[in-house]
């Protein structure tokens, strides 16, 4: 699935619930389904900034591709972070970087949210694309590398 | 779920009083309101909506300036509140009564003139280990000012001050203490009465941040024999933005000016400025007059009610509270004081604070998470916040029956 497809996927089950504690019971479950960080990585380095509660983020390119495994603390941002590692996992840093997420909104989190929360969504968000870039920057040169 | 509690319901009539603060009467998400962060800040009865709106359609004007009517006006309103909350006080004069922003405003006004007329490099102060950051930081900023050092007054794992290690910290260092008469973040009450006698026979004079006492219970200044008192005028029904500095007059007469501007001077020259009398050294620029007669709206109600009915009343909420909470599975207490007021902190099981607030929220009930701005309080008992309800006059029990409800769901979810 691409990272649309994912997205609209996600807009379309969260649109079948009509009340947000249902909403919650839904994301705290997909939290069950987080693929887990190793606790090696649970370092300060991992840590996402901007968030109330700790999160940890691990990022791994295989075959091209970022795998995302993270934790947290909190059950419900755990669930959170869950939707993210599920629209972007298995992706290239190309499309990951190049992606528009709307999801965010679209499902009514940003309004939803408390404040804290929103803002630490938005915080990994942001360093999940810095680590697509990183990783795009990192491949073109080795390409360029080569070429040389 | 209607709950029949077996206690002795005092003169309070709450559900008329309920009907008296207009946003009670609010729903969020569909579902009326249930609001229990009162120590955060009250809701507002009709009477301070109406005399803010009466203040600034009928008097407003700049107060101790003007010759013409209005300002006149405005000046008699703006002192008349000084006269309404010093009796309030019980304090000996009006002119004891400051008029500042807050209770973080008044112990920055406390701290950094008593920190410049009175603290020398090597003297201490004392606060205690549950105080607010705004009334630690205040003090830290003065001590590395002045060279002088912050100890602390520590506690049990009760969330009660341990009064040995207390009088073991007295000496001829120590020039000032400021505690908190009540816990915003565990609703302990600290035995004040011990601490001023003791303070007061070494003649070290103490500031009580009394921002969660005075909505709770009667606090009589010349009684507890205090030397400054302090609180906020949003967490008594009353405006934010206004609060106040109660000061015994030798002090006050005794402190350098706070800060400088209008009102504060007697005469002004580029070579030399002298300072007016008591309260106006303290209350430079264009005071918050509209806060300050919304302040005495608010207290005026409060007194109408009567504090000790109030004080009950709460008294009867909290019991209830914890016998309820007691309940649920897995249930934590943060502070299990003997003398408690106004509020509750809890966690249940392991379930992180902010996820059970944010369910709460969700099923219509304020409550607050986190570290409550006492942060060496959390780091004390090794938890990263509470779940703290807090409570005011217009509190019901039907409102403690949502917040068990509501809490048991949440964890049932979370589990």
């Amino acid at each position: 699935m691409t990272i649309k497809e994912t997205q609209d996927e996600l807009i379309s089950d969260f649109s079948f619930m009509e009340n947000w504690m249902d909403k919650y019971e839904h994301i705290i479950q997909l939290g069950k389904e987080l693929p887990l960080i190793d606790e090696k990585y649970k370092t300060p380095d991992n840590l996402i900034k901007g968030c109330q509660s700790q999160v940890w983020l691990h990022t791994e390119l295989k075959d091209g591709k970022l795998y995302f495994t993270a934790d947290s603390d909190a059950v419900i941002t755990k669930g959170l972070v869950s939707l993210m590692v599920s629209v972007f996992s298995g992706h290239t840093p190309k499309e990951i970087a190049e992606s528009e997420i709307y999801f965010i909104d679209a499902i009514g989190l940003s309004n939803h949210l408390s404040p804290t929360r929103s803002n630490g969504l938005l915080s990994m968000l942001k360093q999940i694309k810095i680590y697509a870039l990183a990783y795009q920057a990192k491949s073109q040169s080795q390409t360029n590398g080569k070429e040389l | 779920m209607q709950h029949v509690p077996d206690i002795t319901v005092p003169a309070l009539d709450v559900e008329k009083i309920r009907r008296d603060f207009p946003l009670l009467q609010e729903k969020v998400y569909g579902i009326p309101l249930v609001y229990l962060d009162n120590a955060a800040t009250t809701q507002k009865p009709q009477i301070v909506l109406d005399t803010l709106e009466y203040y600034y359609t009928r008097i407003n004007s700049n107060v101790h300036r003007g010759v013409h009517h209005l300002s006149q006006e405005a000046t008699n309103a703006y002192e008349q509140a000084r006269k309404t909350i010093a009796a309030f006080l019980n304090a000996n004069k009006p002119e004891e009564v400051i008029f500042t922003k807050g209770t973080t405003d008044g112990i920055n006004l406390v701290a950094n003139s008593f920190g410049r007329g009175f603290i020398k490099p090597g003297d201490v102060v004392l606060v205690s280990a549950m105080e607010h950051h705004s009334n630690i930081v205040p003090w830290q900023i003065m001590c590395e000012d002045r060279g002088a050092e912050l100890k602390v007054i520590p506690m049990d794992q009760n969330g009660e001050l341990i009064m040995d290690e207390f009088t073991a910290l007295l000496n001829d260092k120590v020039k000032i203490i400021a505690v908190t008469y009540v816990s915003n973040a565990l609703g302990t009450v600290n035995p004040v009465h011990d601490i001023i006698a003791q303070a007061h026979a070494r003649n070290i004079p103490v500031l009580l941040d009394a921002a969660q006492a005075v909505q709770h219970m009667p606090v009589d200044v010349q009684e507890l024999d205090i030397d400054f008192l302090v609180f906020s005028g949003h967490k008594i029904y009353g405006p934010t933005g206004i609060g106040i500095l109660y000061g015994k007059e030798e002090w006050l007469n005794k402190l350098p000016p706070y800060q400088g501007g209008g009102d504060m001077i007697k005469t002004v020259t580029f070579a030399k400025t002298t300072y007016n009398v008591l309260p106006y050294k303290f209350e430079a620029g264009t005071p918050n007059m509209s806060g300050a007669v919304g302040l005495e709206a608010a207290i005026k109600y409060l007194q109408e009610i009567g504090i000790e009915n109030i004080r009950q009343w709460e008294e009867q909420l909290v019991d209830y509270t914890i016998s309820r909470l007691k309940e649920l599975d897995g249930i934590r207490f943060i502070g299990n004081p003997k003398h408690r007021s106004g509020a509750v902190s809890f966690l249940v099981d392991n379930i992180h604070p902010y996820d059970l607030g944010e369910l709460l929220d969700k099923q219509g009930v304020a409550i607050r998470t986190g570290h409550h701005c006492a942060e060496p309080v959390m780091d004390f008992f090794h938890i990263p916040g509470t779940v703290r309800a807090s409570f005011a006059m217009y509190t019901n029990f039907e409102d403690i029956d949502r917040l068990v409800a509501a809490t048991q769901k949440a964890a049932a979810m979370l589990r």
